[in-house]
């Protein structure tokens, strides 16, 4: 095999000093009982140029081809990946590398997440941001933990229902055993979080609203901010699509405590939903609350500049059951993909795309109304919105998968049961005109 | 670090099992932790405080002090409420290293009984204890 | 000898981000719009984020200058206990980003995402097989976040059963992410001490196994490198009191195709995709961390599950007593596909041939290193093995100081004061995909090391030498945190 260097003459020279006479006996310390008289039932090694075959097959099981247009979002957005991204990402010094524990040699991932963590405060308008979580929903689960931690008097949580639903559901996932509740807000007719709910809702730690929602409107956060004062509670925002922080007003202009977000926008695949980039960001007064890793600027022993991961005295390894968070090992290879990503776009591209985003969203809108849809709420969205659809569109768009690789929208019923023959339809700037005069002749 | 006979080790404090010292003046006790617990923790990074106004009870956890690599939790000697921290330790946390029963004390404490100080050791009694 | 690998050569600096921005530069190709623009209402809408603006070789030169600063898997030996940093062959990466996997939508539907069902219930089915138990959810992020899934499913067992349980028992060898994972389900840790030869003795547990007590975690083989051959008597004596036993197999390096977890009492246990089947770190994730549960524990599964229908494949939700969700999708998939192409690429009988060599090369270097550092647990090791600095106290040379120097001969340091239980450990685990050759230079490496901290010991101190910066100030990095620029 061709990543086992071992010779027939290492082993035996090998074998030799160690005093063990056969490579089987290497495992006597391991009793016999305990050793498997069971074979382990994996098909025989392929070659390289086998596995090229069958991975091709299974991937091509996948309807992702080449003229593949995507209308899907919901939390997975389709965006252009410039070539130098994959391209610089490859270099295996970031890629074979480990968590940065040796600093003297690690200096380019740290200063590379260093300046992630910048653009991302930057990006959110807050003091502090993590170096990263697994996705956007575990890192909400963190933030609602936090809230929940920090009030000893209250054990619920406020979610907005128009949080996307696995966030939600990993909410509960993270929070139930310790004896903490959600308590959901409600939505309106516009598809807007009802401020006006919270007004009875007591003994809450802190109140969680997605902004876009999802259903892709814009909230209205300063509603929310005031009730989190007036009830001496933590505000806590998310979003799905960081790219909307390009065009829209950053969480932290809202006054948000926390921030949890999914930067899978920033140049990193799809990818089947994983990985993603989880954001986790906050205010300076949370900064010892937050958890996972954060990278700090310092000096080395000649008076350079340089990086060191610090702070640990939260994590796991140092406080044990003590600690903020089990977390260990982050998304630190994707945060470094966005940081190259908002380094790309830079100021002047952001912006552009962003707006490019929404003017598609609003063009396809538009045409899907021409066409005989409905708008089901109309309130300011970004990338997204829903569409009450006319009849036999599930038809057409299975139809439309099967012979244009074009997916058209997620049915909202299976996580909203009230909304019958809705759909969330999401434009980004890989669309261009004629992908939406086509989808919308395609669907008439 | 430092040998157990070059301790600093006033007489005029009280010590507890947990390396803390107490010192009563004029109803108040003035809580730190002492020359040994700076000591084995090396450089302090950080002090986490209590708020004016909470309530312990004696051998609550009120608080805790970080070097890079460790962190110690720090117990009450004396039921009571807090009525002063010593906030200067917020950017300033090298003060417990540097002057742990003066400029670096950390937490001022109304006590709900002073009797409770004579639960704690001398000087005499806390370094038997430290020679174990 | 032969010459050791490090060397310093020419490195250049490279200022921050922003530091090289100006005014009007952008490295993207900015896609043509031809539909009209629509303004949101200005009450919505903020300043564009001051993000740097560059040309695309300024965003070229700037990660390629940071990436050599860095050391990876690829530059040179990483005996990194615990973290199994073996070679990340180069065709997974091809499997992963081809355009099926890469650019499928998560809500794509069953019906049109067959290929990766079928990838994700094989590599279940894989996993299985591998570690001899009845199912396994790849849906957990890392392997903090499989031990959590793993210890959620404990407590939901235990629910089930109508008595929850306050308690858990953890080593003092384990990793610290056992108990953190186990303080989230509301459990207090109980921690016990390992026998004198470095593993766990059955009469420990059964003295502080109770009816209250929700099982026990245990790391086999464990961080020192030993196998916990007590661990069936010991998932006796928690089984007899209801509880369960979670094993914890970020060191399944060692026994793949030897010991099955599944078979020895333990009832759940978490996979490091990202240690013992090759994906890469990435410089800290991401990661993903399977767990693999008998069959009393498979209603507790997170969902979504995978199942086979005849011959397709499709989600299943409706699982009444699952412990709900713990991704916004189904994990991390791009990392599944490397682990599965690995494990295709090697076959059944490559994998027992990466334990086999794995524990030969921790076990050549323990023997050949034994004299030169102390060694506290002189025992059989499996694919790791802890020394101590014992030995260099009289020249006042640390772990810390040798493992800096380790930098300046071209060798990633060993895992340093971990575990807790050796005093100063350093901690080595070569791997199977480290040539005698490489080995032997370490070895060579530590040796002359050792040899400086008698004649040199200021050379020690200062270490390293060779690379971009020397030590860094982690007191101030702490006192006064700037986490931005």
């Amino acid at each position: 095999m061709r990543y086992l260097p071992h010779t027939k003459e290492d082993i035996e020279a090998m074998l030799k000093v160690t005093g063990v006479s056969s490579l089987d006996d290497l495992f006597d310390c391991i009793p016999d009982d305990l050793k498997t008289k069971n074979t382990v039932d994996i098909p025989e090694s392929l070659s390289e140029w086998e596995l090229n075959a069958h991975m091709e097959d299974l991937a091509s099981a996948n309807i992702a081809c080449k003229k593949y247009k995507c209308f899907l979002g919901a939390g997975s957005y389709d965006h252009h990946i410039p070539a130098i991204i994959p391209y610089l990402i490859s270099r295996s010094e970031f890629m074979t590398a480990y968590t940065p524990y040796q600093p003297e040699v690690s200096q380019g991932t740290l200063q590379g997440i260093y300046e992630f963590q910048t653009m991302v405060t930057e990006l959110l308008g807050m003091d502090v941001a993590t170096a990263s979580h697994y996705d956007c929903g575990t890192a909400l689960a963190e933030a609602a933990l936090i809230a929940l931690r920090k009030n000893k008097k209250a054990n619920k949580i406020a979610v907005s229902s128009l949080t996307h639903p696995s966030h939600r559901q990993i909410i509960h996932t993270y929070t139930s055993p310790a004896g903490y509740e959600i308590v959901e807000i409600p939505y309106t007719k516009e598809g807007l979080t009802d401020a006006g709910a919270l007004e009875g809702m007591d003994d809450i730690a802190g109140i969680a609203v997605q902004s876009p929602n999802f259903f892709g409107n814009i909230e209205d956060l300063n509603a929310f901010k005031a009730v989190a004062e007036a009830k001496k509670v933590l505000f806590i925002t998310s979003f799905t699509e960081s790219l909307a922080f390009g065009l829209l007003k950053n969480p932290g202009s809202f006054g948000a405590d926390l921030v949890a977000g999914e930067g899978q926008s920033l140049g990193i695949a799809k990818s089947f939903g994983g990985p993603g980039l989880g954001l986790l960001a906050g205010t300076k007064k949370q900064m010892r609350n937050l958890p996972g890793r954060l990278i700090g600027k310092t000096k080395d022993a000649n008076g350079d500049n340089g990086f060191v991961l610090t702070l640990a005295t939260r994590e796991q390894h140092i406080r044990r059951e003590k600690a903020s968070s089990n977390i260990c090992s982050n998304n630190g290879l994707n945060a470094m993909t966005a940081a190259m990503y908002l380094a790309t776009v830079g100021k002047i591209g952001i912006r552009e795309i962003a707006q490019q985003n929404h003017d598609n969203a609003v063009y396809l809108k538009t045409s899907l109304e021409k066409v005989g849809f409905k708008s089901a709420f109309n309130t300011p969205f970004f990338n997204e919105f829903v569409m009450k659809v006319p009849e036999g569109f599930e038809q057409k768009r299975n139809a439309l998968i099967n012979d244009n690789c074009t997916f058209a929208g997620i049915n909202l019923e299976p996580f909203y049961p009230e909304l019958k023959n809705h759909y969330l339809f999401c434009a980004t700037e890989t669309l261009s005109k004629d992908d939406i005069d086509q989808l919308a002749k395609e669907v008439q | 670090m430092k040998e157990i006979n070059d301790l600093n080790l006033p007489d005029d404090v009280k010590y507890t099992k947990d390396h803390e010292w107490a010192k009563l003046s004029e109803d108040i006790v003035t809580i730190g932790i002492n020359d040994y617990a700076q000591d084995q923790l090396g450089e302090i990074v950080f002090v986490e405080l209590p708020e004016v106004g909470d309530t312990f009870s004696e051998g609550d956890e009120f608080g805790s002090v970080e070097s890079v690599k460790a962190v110690s939790e720090m117990y009450i000697p004396i039921s009571g409420e807090i009525v002063e921290i010593n906030e200067s330790l917020e950017d300033a946390p090298e003060l417990v290293n540097e002057s742990c029963y003066d400029d670096g004390w950390i937490i001022k404490v109304k006590p709900d009984d002073v009797s409770e100080l004579d639960n704690l050791m001398n000087k005499a009694a806390y370094l038997d204890m430290l020679k174990g | 000898m032969s010459q050791q690998p490090g060397k310093s050569g020419l490195i250049f600096n490279e200022p921050m981000l922003w530091e090289k921005s100006r005014e009007g530069r952008c490295a993207i190709s900015l896609p043509k719009s031809d539909v009209d623009r629509v303004d949101l209402d200005p009450e919505l809408t903020g300043d564009a984020p001051e993000l740097p603006q560059l040309s695309e070789l300024d965003v070229v030169r700037h990660y390629t200058r940071l990436s050599q600063w860095n050391f990876g898997v690829d530059s040179g030996m990483y005996p990194l206990g615990s973290c199994t940093m073996k070679y990340n062959p180069k065709t997974n990466e091809v499997q992963a980003s081809r355009q099926g996997f890469a650019s499928a939508h998560p809500f794509s539907g069953d019906e049109f995402s067959q290929g990766a069902l079928a990838l994700m219930y094989n590599l279940e089915q894989y996993l299985a097989t591998i570690t001899g138990f009845h199912a396994v959810t790849l849906q957990p992020a890392a392997g903090a976040h499989g031990e959590l899934a793993g210890m959620l499913m404990i407590h939901a067992y235990h629910a089930k059963s109508g008595k929850q349980r306050s308690k858990i028992i953890i080593p003092d060898t384990a990793h610290g992410t056992n108990p953190a994972s186990a303080t989230l389900c509301g459990y207090e840790s109980i921690n016990v001490k390992s026998g004198e030869k470095g593993i766990l003795d059955p009469e420990t547990v059964a003295a502080v196994m109770d009816e209250d007590t929700a099982g026990i975690m245990v790391t086999n083989p464990n961080t020192l490198g030993l196998f916990e051959s007590n661990i069936r008597q010991i998932a006796d004596i928690v089984h007899a009191k209801g509880g369960l036993v979670y094993g914890d197999g970020a060191n399944m390096n060692a026994i793949m195709g030897v010991v099955k977890p599944g078979e020895i009492g333990i009832d759940v246990l978490h996979l490091n995709l990202h240690k013992t089947f090759s994906t890469p770190h990435g410089g800290g994730g991401p990661g993903s961390g399977p767990v693999a549960v008998v069959k009393a524990l498979e209603p507790f599964l997170p969902v979504p599950r995978v199942v086979k229908d005849l011959n397709s494949y499709k989600f299943v939700t409706d699982c009444p007593d699952t412990i709900g969700r713990l991704h916004t999708f189904y994990g991390h998939f791009g990392v599944m596909i490397k682990a599965y192409a690995y494990i295709l690429s090697m076959g059944a009988k490559g994998l027992k041939d990466v334990s086999t060599l794995a524990v030969l090369n921790a076990n050549y270097i323990k023997e050949s290193l034994k004299g030169t550092l102390n060694l506290p647990y002189d025992l059989p090791c499996m694919h790791e093995c802890v020394f101590n600095d014992e030995f260099q106290k009289k020249d006042h040379i640390t772990t810390m100081d040798m493992a800096k120097r380790l930098l300046d001969y071209g060798f990633h340091p060993p895992t340093v004061y971990f575990p807790l239980v050796v005093e100063g450990a350093f901690m080595v685990e070569p791997t199977e995909t480290e040539s005698k050759e490489d080995i032997d230079q370490f070895i060579n490496a530590v040796k002359a090391i050792v040899k400086e901290a008698g004649d040199d010991p200021e050379k020690l101190k200062k270490a390293p030498l060779l690379t971009k910066v020397t030590r860094l100030d982690e007191v101030t990095a702490a006192r006064k945190p700037c986490l931005r620029g």
